[in-house]
């Protein structure tokens, strides 16, 4: 069955013709929805595109940068402000994969993919949600995650601030295969330091879930602590709390939370290996 | 059912076709226009058989809707030669013994090509790293990183062997 394609110059034209039909998809940078399509998916019935210019943007400012949903991973690869995030986009598919893998399409992407979500996600991302009437609406990125298979409207952008300092946002992907291997699991981490102690710490995980999730139990653990390997180690006892990975071809559950605790510690010490 | 007319270049050639609604580039160009260089792998971004440049940028062509090519340069492995002399990267494949099966070949060479575009002088790493998207099941990829590397130093770039 061959489907409509319908492009508009505007993230609002978009949402409202997405909201018109409910078999419409909107179509981002393609690496997960022309896989539904080729694989013969029929319950959708049109692609609905955007030509904004604004979609592709990424936009500066001083304490925070707003990344257009179209942006892709070789975008955020080109931009120097966006530094902290290269670890993240820099291991999301192979060269052509990141010439087409948009920010948006990655808040959709279900475990094991979904490595740059996560990062955003430690770094408390808002993103921008164009309904189909009336006007965008901000919501953190931690919402839109959890209600994203439900999810109406069009995310038109993700706004990240800046973390306080180059060394406190970290980013671990475990995977079998390098350079290229899709993730047995991810961690991102904002590690804020006050006088030493770790203040408001963030840490989210990749492929622990149906969804990038944040580690509660183990920010709760390492508030006011230092960065060293006594101060962490509540943190790390607490590592697997809340977490419902999947059994798939690349690990399974049990693996991925007993290797858990190991890569947090990689991560939080800024060991290597 | 409804086709859309599609112009695009095609290795510096114009082509107008008519794509049906959510076809991908890989069918345009293999049916549509009979550019069979690109091959169909899995379909679903894995493998990188069917890797095109796509305004200089390597691409998956099966996961590139074919409308949105609208007004692009599209380059596959059918244009690196210059009629019977083969592109360096050809002529490294061989000598190289890079190629067994040959079905990841086109998509090899044209991950290659976008390497050495941007960057003249690759380590190993790097060469490693721009056909990490590209599987080859025969050749443990020895041969074609050594290959790629022999092409870039032979067109004047210092290859390394980092």
């Amino acid at each position: 069955m061959a489907l409509q394609v319908k492009s508009f110059g505007s993230m609002s034209e978009a949402a409202a013709a997405l909201a018109s039909d409910r078999t419409a998809r909107f179509m981002s940078g393609g690496t997960l929805l022309m896989r539904a399509i080729n694989e013969g998916d029929t319950s959708i019935s049109m692609l609905v595109r955007s030509t904004d210019a604004a979609y592709r943007q990424i936009r500066s400012e001083s304490a925070r940068i707003e990344i257009g949903a179209g942006a892709r991973m070789v975008d955020i690869l080109a931009n120097r402000d966006l530094a902290f995030l290269h670890p993240a986009a820099r291991i999301v598919g192979g060269p052509a994969v990141r010439a087409m893998a948009t920010v948006g399409g990655n808040l959709f992407a279900a475990a094991p993919y979904g490595d740059l979500a996560t990062a955003l996600l430690a770094l408390d991302a808002i993103v921008t949600v164009q309904g189909a009437y009336g006007s965008a609406q901000q919501i953190p990125i931690e919402q839109l995650l959890q209600s994203r298979d439900r999810a109406t409207g069009l995310v038109t952008s993700v706004t990240v601030p800046r973390p306080a300092s180059p060394d406190a946002f970290r980013f671990r992907k475990v995977s079998r295969v390098k350079p290229k291997g899709v993730s047995v699991l991810s961690i991102a981490a904002h590690l804020p330091l006050a006088g030493g102690r770790l203040s408001n710490a963030r840490i989210a995980y990749g492929a622990m879930a149906p969804t990038p999730i944040r580690a509660r139990a183990v920010e709760r653990a390492l508030e006011g602590r230092s960065l060293d390997a006594a101060g962490i180690a509540p943190g790390l006892a607490a590592a697997t709390e809340g977490t419902s990975p999947a059994t798939d071809a690349l690990a399974t559950a049990w693996y991925r939370r007993e290797v858990l605790p190991v890569h947090l510690r990689r991560l939080l010490l800024g060991e290597t290996g | 059912m409804t086709k859309t007319p599609v112009q695009f270049r095609l290795n510096g050639s114009d082509k107008a076709v008519f794509v049906d609604g959510g076809e991908n580039l890989l069918n345009v160009l293999r049916r549509g226009v009979g550019d069979m260089s690109a091959k169909y792998g899995c379909g679903q971004g894995t493998c990188g058989v069917c890797t095109v440049l796509i305004d200089g940028e390597p691409q998956l062509a099966c996961l590139t809707l074919a409308e949105t090519c609208a007004g692009r340069s599209v380059e596959t492995a059918l244009g690196l030669s210059d009629g019977p002399n083969l592109h360096p990267l050809q002529n490294a494949f061989m000598d190289h013994f890079a190629a067994q099966c040959g079905f990841c070949t086109s998509g090899m060479l044209m991950a290659a090509k976008a390497l050495l575009d941007r960057n003249p002088s690759p380590t190993r790493e790097d060469v490693a790293e721009a056909i990490s998207g590209n599987i080859c099941r025969c050749t443990g990829y020895e041969p074609i990183i050594n290959a790629i590397l022999d092409a870039a130093s032979k067109r004047g770039g210092q290859a390394s062997g980092g």
